[in-house]
């Protein structure tokens, strides 16, 4: 289901001025502190029942905006909402109820199941943890789960070495499911996967929306894939998100020089066309977050930029209905 | 144009504790002067092992049982150590994928940079740093001069990945071998280190061998493309004749797996079930035929020969199937491969 307007309703998960610093030592021997700007003052909501996919290049806050959202990591300022009801600042405790409500799946399935617990366990651990089930009606749940996610009941018993990287993803899926979470962050879920194997994952994800009316927040580096899953798509750039629109809107019509840029960079899996097609890559690399150019990130590498952009930050506003850039020269 | 390196039925094999996996099974294919020739498949589809098993560039378990590598009529599977070392890095550059694990950390970018121009072309090492500094300006590394004191920490991935193609590079060989070479990077620098291999090949006329698992880039940059399954080519056909008329189920399989950046959205991905096979034996079927929607009963008791499915170039499409998939309503068939 898609939500163009971006206030209709009530949001499901909401941030404000969102911002996460991490304190490094630089050097040789550490000897000189620093900070690493991982996330900016970064202001979005995910409406409730739809896919918002969050891209990037590596290194540019995706990650961390994923986990500051779920408190996995506590921000440095800002607030996060879920529905409403402010999440920061809550103490572990207080958090715990609203972590059932609130998942995440990570990228790696190989390192995120313990190699010592079957997968049954590993799938039942928020049930018991969250006092959702036990006893026969857990292992029942358990069945219903790996059902869901497209693997045998009878696999409850096995270990994860046995298993594949997709089958494992499918496990790490049926367990961010068990507590019956509403929103799920997906951080790279399918990067790790080879091409056949990512198409059935991200099948699945969408079969597993309908039914259970799941809020994603689809964090990739794959512009096709993004496009292909979400409803809306916010651009990271450097810990600050530099445009966010409905998806038609941001593939046919992007505005922020970054986001076209990062559109011209993607191959098209058409000989001819890529014959035709204009080769403007963007120079130069992603600058360090630890001291990132000042006003608008980008302008070290933007074609566009000019005199406010080394020096002003640009605004993050809307400019059509639901389409939000932080651009001068837009 | 002339044939550079013929590859006739190559086998490669690993020992295992239970006995082998049968990594790469009878590879034949050619490669002509100034062509760039994509390997396209799964992990573990043997594309890898293909390629380095050309210069013998194998772990030890691994044994090459089978087969003939010609580059320019000399059998480079006959050659002793020595005079392999010789094509190696000489006639045959080699990038990989992850550009951080092929430099020694310990050692300067020059250092490393100048010993294949002294050891292949005998140069002298002020010589050979003067043309190391030449070659980083090549690929795009501005100031090479003084880049060349610095250690491999002090560049990017992408610059890391242009300092391994100016080394492939230096001294001049005939074929460039690409393993991944931009998997490990993020979409602006893909582009960026795609250009640059272009770049390079027009002004020098390498043949290049480019190894990938994404369909999309072989778009950009292959003459001719092979696909990969198991171990075997399923299928091989000019790049264009590729993509508008693939004859293989499991090519199409990934194409359909694609999703794109134009075009419909809302659909749904066409999946290839199942996962890849294991390769501890010798299958006596077609390895595709548990994921494919087009199975016969032919398809498990025969692995099917690559045949020429269509003239599409003086050397042809080839395709490795018992079936011809055009009279092949999938419809009627689909059920056997859903998941």
């Amino acid at each position: 289901m898609s939500q163009t307007g971006s206030s209709i309703k009530a949001p499901l998960v909401r941030v404000e001025n969102l911002s996460k610093h991490f304190s490094v030592r630089i050097g040789a021997y550490g000897e000189t502190k620093a900070t690493v700007h991982a996330l900016d003052e970064v202001t979005f909501d995910v409406q409730r029942g739809e896919t918002l996919g969050l891209v990037g290049e590596s290194g540019c806050g995706k990650s961390t905006a994923g986990l500051t959202m779920l408190q996995l990591h506590r921000p440095t300022s800002g607030k996060v909402f879920f529905e409403e009801e402010e999440v920061t600042g809550l103490s572990d405790k207080a958090m715990r109820p609203l972590r059932r409500r609130m998942q995440i799946i990570f990228q790696d399935p190989y390192s995120t199941l313990s190699p010592r617990m079957t997968i049954g366990n590993a799938i039942g651990e928020p049930l018991w943890l969250h006092d959702l089930a036990s006893g026969q009606e857990a292992q029942e749940r358990i069945a219903k789960l790996l059902d869901d996610v497209g693997l045998s009941p009878a696999f409850a018993f096995r270990y994860p070495h046995e298993f594949s990287g997709g089958q494992r993803q499918r496990v790490c899926i049926a367990r961010a499911l068990a507590c019956e979470p509403e929103f799920i962050v997906c951080d790279e879920p399918i990067s790790a996967l080879d091409v056949s194997i990512q198409a059935q994952i991200i099948n699945l994800l969408q079969d597993l929306q309908e039914e259970y009316n799941l809020t994603y927040l689809f964090i990739a580096h794959d512009l096709a894939v993004v496009r292909h899953i979400s409803d809306r798509v916010a651009v990271m750039y450097l810990g600050r998100v530099v445009e966010m629109a409905p998806k038609e809107q941001l593939f046919e019509n992007p505005l922020h020089p970054y986001t076209n840029a990062l559109l011209l960079s993607v191959p098209v899996p058409n000989p001819r066309q890529e014959r035709l097609r204009e080769h403007t890559v963007i120079s130069g690399n992603v600058p360090s977050a630890i001291n990132p150019p000042s006003g608008c990130r980008f302008h070290p590498r933007c074609p566009l930029a000019f005199e406010p952009c080394d020096h002003v930050v640009p605004e993050w506003r809307e400019v059509e209905t639901g389409h939000w850039v932080a651009c001068h020269a837009v | 144009m002339s044939v550079l390196l013929d590859v006739q039925e190559l086998q490669t094999r690993f020992q295992v504790r239970k006995g082998y996996v049968y990594a790469v099974n009878g590879v034949s294919f050619t490669l002509e002067e100034g062509e760039t020739l994509a390997v396209v498949g799964e992990s573990g589809c043997g594309k890898s092992v293909t390629m380095l098993s050309l210069v013998r560039l194998l772990p030890p378990a691994a044994s090459i049982e089978n087969g003939k590598v010609l580059l320019r009529g000399e059998d480079l599977l006959e050659l002793n150590l020595r005079q392999l070392r010789d094509v190696r890095g000489g006639e045959v550059g080699m990038i990989f994928q992850d550009p951080m694990t092929s430099l020694n950390p310990f050692i300067n970018i020059g250092t490393q940079m100048a010993e294949p121009l002294v050891y292949h072309r005998g140069m002298s090492k002020s010589d050979a740093l003067a043309r190391s500094a030449e070659l980083l300006e090549m690929v795009g590394i501005p100031d090479g001069e003084a880049r060349l004191r610095d250690y491999p920490h002090q560049f990017s991935g992408g610059m890391r990945q242009r300092v391994m193609i100016a080394m492939s590079m230096s001294c001049e060989p005939a074929v460039l071998i690409a393993d991944e070479p931009t998997t490990a990077l993020d979409v602006t620098i893909q582009a960026q280190i795609v250009e640059l291999v272009k770049e390079l090949r027009d002004r020098s006329g390498v043949a290049v061998i480019w190894i990938t698992h994404d369909l999309s880039v072989v778009a950009g940059i292959a003459d001719r493309v092979i696909v990969m399954y198991a171990g075997y080519i399923v299928e091989e056909a000019p790049v264009d004749a590729l993509f508008e008329d693939p004859r293989h189920p499991y090519t199409i399989g990934l194409m359909g797996a694609l999703p794109s950046l134009t075009g419909e959205t809302g659909t749904r991905l066409t999946t290839i079930g199942g996962s890849p096979p294991d390769l501890v034996d010798l299958p006596d079927f077609c390895p595709f035929h548990l994921r494919c929607p087009y199975v016969i009963d032919r398809c498990r008791k025969e692995n099917p020969m690559l045949e020429v499915v269509a003239e599409a170039s003086e050397r042809g499409h080839r395709a490795a199937c018992w079936v011809d998939i055009r009279e092949v309503n999938i419809e009627s068939n689909a059920g056997a491969a859903s998941s």
